[in-house]
């Protein structure tokens, strides 16, 4: 379950914020995220912000996997 | 006349004849229609072809057309991809009692408009009306089309053959977006545009150039690219799209994402897919990307020898199969 | 070095000639359908078995969570709100899509707020709304309440059939079966943690790697849990780590703890798991949908011979089941994993080769 898409927040006005997909914008809520800043890029998960999202990426996961690899070879 | 549709109306005496003399011919005059008969004498001997197609959408606006629109369009496009140039349409409507006549009005303007650029005239029509069914008044529109065969134009054989290329003329899945998203009170920003729009010229470019050998045409609407696909997969073809190369505007992409839905499944109102063969596939793109509403079109596959089958290859570079859409597509959040 | 899904695969395929067969269960509908759409199970090689847990809340919600649902929608001056996922699913009573298409107002969510709005807007009406999710989606949950009670919106109640992971983790992984680690939600992690997940490891002896979704993130997860296999040292690792940290995401946890407490639970096809449902405290059970409109309790039997139950546990297969692609297709789904698009039968009949 838990279809959670990233977007970056444009705007927040209180606990709305609007988050910008790439395209098209949608309101959502940052309850759970109240130290969210504009910039940010965020998960969304039916209507709320669940999670900032580390700019890094993809860095920490290829590092996870490198570790793996290593001692497979 | 009154702010509203009522039963009277419908009922064919004075006040019908103010709707008509008032609200439709202003909007849609030509020499057919004008002279109120029972019945327009069209001209235009030979081949003819006729479609009908009912318009029931809610909401009645949506970003980038109305049901209006969407009524002579849809159409006007059923006519076009059988290879014929449309150039009648009746137009039936079933007004619900309550409807504003400034809505009326608008549908009519909408109605007009979308067949003048589309080259069609309106030249018959009828109203009735009935009570409303729900909360808001509505409207259903039917409408009949006719077409004429070009000297010398054949019509496509409507049989995709192994070997074809499957091209699409534009971007995926807007118009079932805009709807859906207005419908739905989604909140997307700004509002997603449906592609709604007549393809009759477009067409046309590819038709006239004997170069381009077309077996088979149409525009996807209900069900998406996959419906139109799966209707085309025959008992002895495969076909074989790629991931990679479906175009989808950002807008709508990123709007289907967030909702878990497939752009392949999701109806087009302003796109139509051809099958043509490998010898004509440069000739078909060139004479469609010289247009604006054809800058989009790309190759998305192949037929193949099969048994009635279509898949996709995806990014990853495994294949996913692609089956008959069913059932309302709904957002989901899991 | 930036590793691509090929160098992924050829690591998975030189872990899996050192471990045997190996089963892994995930516990995501979005896992469930993203292996099937990716075609990650044509990368594995045979003795790498991925199976489907009880991940989809769809799927679980009992068929007198569904006839309650039915019940309340049917009520004159009733607006139900709830997510497209719940809509199509059927039960005895009938499904929330066909009392749609009688006329009756049910309208679709795409965030529980929106049944505030809703709420708002039509102070003369009773709004339910459908309360279904595991932990990503039971904070939502927590926040319409929080909200409701801010804004003294008395016109709102909720269908509360909120579920929790771990409890029905230990109720599948315990004992002797043939499951070998667990792929994690990852969705469900950014709120719980990672640590949510440890007992896997510690309690269960068996690899747990908390997931993404995307093709890469979840070959990365495999490609851990096939590492800790080999090693025979069972921990749990998360390999998401760009939207999951150890303690996740505190503010919801926060807010679900003050509105709910751990209950029981019914989960469809399996029975009742102590501990893993969610239910009002006392002092907000003002909300709960099924004290408002005193819904009749509506016993509902699952079809004989249908392989769900077992399907859900990692025992079988769709293919396995006598009604599967005759009886039960996504057009006329007799069980909760044809239901929804992301049951493993409904996701197994759509990628099927």
């Amino acid at each position: 379950m838990c279809l959670a898409i990233p977007g970056t927040i444009t705007k927040i006005e209180g606990t709305d914020a609007d988050i910008d997909y790439g395209g098209v914008s949608k309101c959502a809520s940052i309850r759970f995220a109240e130290d969210a800043k504009v910039g940010d890029i965020v998960l969304v998960h039916a209507g709320f912000v669940i999670q900032k999202l580390d700019r890094k990426d993809g860095e920490e996961l290829q590092k996870l996997v490198d570790e793996t690899m290593r001692s497979i070879r | 006349m009154e702010d509203c549709i009522t039963l009277e109306h419908g009922s064919g005496g004075a006040k019908y004849r103010e709707l008509v003399e008032k609200v439709f011919l202003p909007a849609y005059s030509n020499e057919y229609i004008n002279p109120l008969n029972d019945s327009a004498i069209l001209s235009g001997a030979g081949k003819i072809a006729m479609t009908t197609d009912s318009f029931v959408v809610r909401p009645l606006f949506f970003p980038g057309g109305d049901i209006g629109s969407l009524a002579v369009s849809g159409t006007v496009n059923d006519l076009a991809v059988s290879g014929a140039i449309p150039r009648y349409l009746s137009v039936g409507m079933i007004i619900e009692a309550g409807l504003k006549i400034e809505t009326l009005q608008k549908i009519t303007a909408s109605i007009a408009r979308t067949a003048k650029t589309a080259g069609v005239s309106i030249v018959t029509g009828d109203t009735k009306v009935i009570e409303k069914q729900e909360e808001e008044s509505g409207i259903y529109i039917n409408t009949a089309g006719v077409g004429i065969f070009d000297e010398g134009r054949i019509p496509p054989s409507q049989k995709i053959e192994t070997g074809d290329r499957i091209i699409i003329s534009g971007c995926m899945a807007a118009h079932g977006m805009a709807v859906m998203n207005e419908r739905e009170h989604l909140g997307f920003q700004p509002p997603i545009q449906s592609d709604a729009a007549p393809l009759g010229e477009l067409i046309s470019a590819v038709l006239r150039n004997d170069a381009n050998i077309v077996h088979a045409m149409r525009d996807p609407t209900r069900g998406g690219v996959a419906a139109t696909l799966c209707e085309w997969a025959g008992a002895d073809t495969d076909i074989l799209i790629r991931d990679a190369d479906l175009p989808v505007r950002p807008d709508v992409s990123a709007a289907c994402r967030l909702l878990g839905l497939d752009p392949l499944y999701i109806a087009n109102e302003g796109i139509i897919l051809l099958a043509v063969s490998e010898s004509s596939v440069y000739s078909v793109l060139k004479d469609l990307q010289s247009r604006e509403d054809g800058k989009n079109s790309r190759v998305i596959g192949e037929v193949i020898q099969g048994s009635g089958n279509v898949a996709a290859e995806t990014l990853l570079g495994s294949v996913r199969k692609i089956r008959m859409p069913r059932g309302e597509l709904l957002p989901r959040i899991c | 070095m930036n590793y691509q899904t090929e160098d992924l695969a050829a690591g998975i395929r030189k872990l899996a000639s050192e471990v045997g067969d190996v089963t892994i269960m995930e516990v995501c509908g979005t896992h469930t359908q993203n292996i099937r759409r990716f075609g990650i199970p044509s990368l594995l090689p045979g003795n790498i078995r991925l199976v489907s847990g009880p991940g989809c809340p769809v799927c679980v919600t009992s068929q007198e969570d569904i006839a309650a649902a039915v019940f309340a929608a049917g009520r004159e001056n009733v607006i139900f709100v709830c997510f497209g996922d719940m809509m199509r699913v059927p039960c005895r009573a009938g499904s929330l899509e066909k009392l749609r298409q009688a006329g009756r107002d049910v309208r679709l969510a795409t965030s529980p707020l929106d049944a505030l709005k809703i709420a708002k807007e039509n102070p003369r009406k009773e709004i339910v709304y459908f309360g279904i999710g595991f932990e990503t989606t039971a904070p939502h949950t927590a926040a319409l309440v929080e909200a409701a009670e801010r804004t003294g919106t008395g016109n709102l109640s909720i269908l509360n059939v909120h579920k929790t992971m771990p409890e029905a983790i230990r109720y599948l992984l315990r004992g002797e079966n043939q499951i070998s680690a667990l792929l994690c939600p990852g969705h469900v992690a950014s709120v719980t943690g990672s640590d949510a997940f440890s007992f896997v490891a510690s309690e269960l002896q068996r690899p747990a790697a908390v997931s993404g979704f995307e093709a890469f993130e979840i070959l990365a997860a495999i490609l851990k849990l096939l590492d800790m296999i080999r090693k025979k040292d069972p921990q749990c690792v998360n390999m998401y780590p760009q939207a999951v940290t150890r303690e996740g995401n505190r503010q919801a946890q926060e807010l679900m703890d003050k509105i709910f407490k751990p209950c029981d639970a019914v989960w469809r096809g399996i029975g009742c798991i102590p501990g893993s449902g969610l239910a009002f405290r006392e002092c907000y059970a003002g909300y709960d949908a099924k004290k408002r409109f005193d819904i009749p309790h509506q016993e509902t039997e699952e079809p004989e011979k249908c392989l769900c139950a077992k399907i859900l546990k990692g025992e079988k297969n769709p293919e396995d089941c006598v009604f599967f692609g005759k009886e039960c297709t996504p057009d006329n789904p007799v069980g909760p994993c044809m239901v929804s698009s992301e049951g493993s039968c409904a996701a197994c009949y759509r990628y099927r080769p």
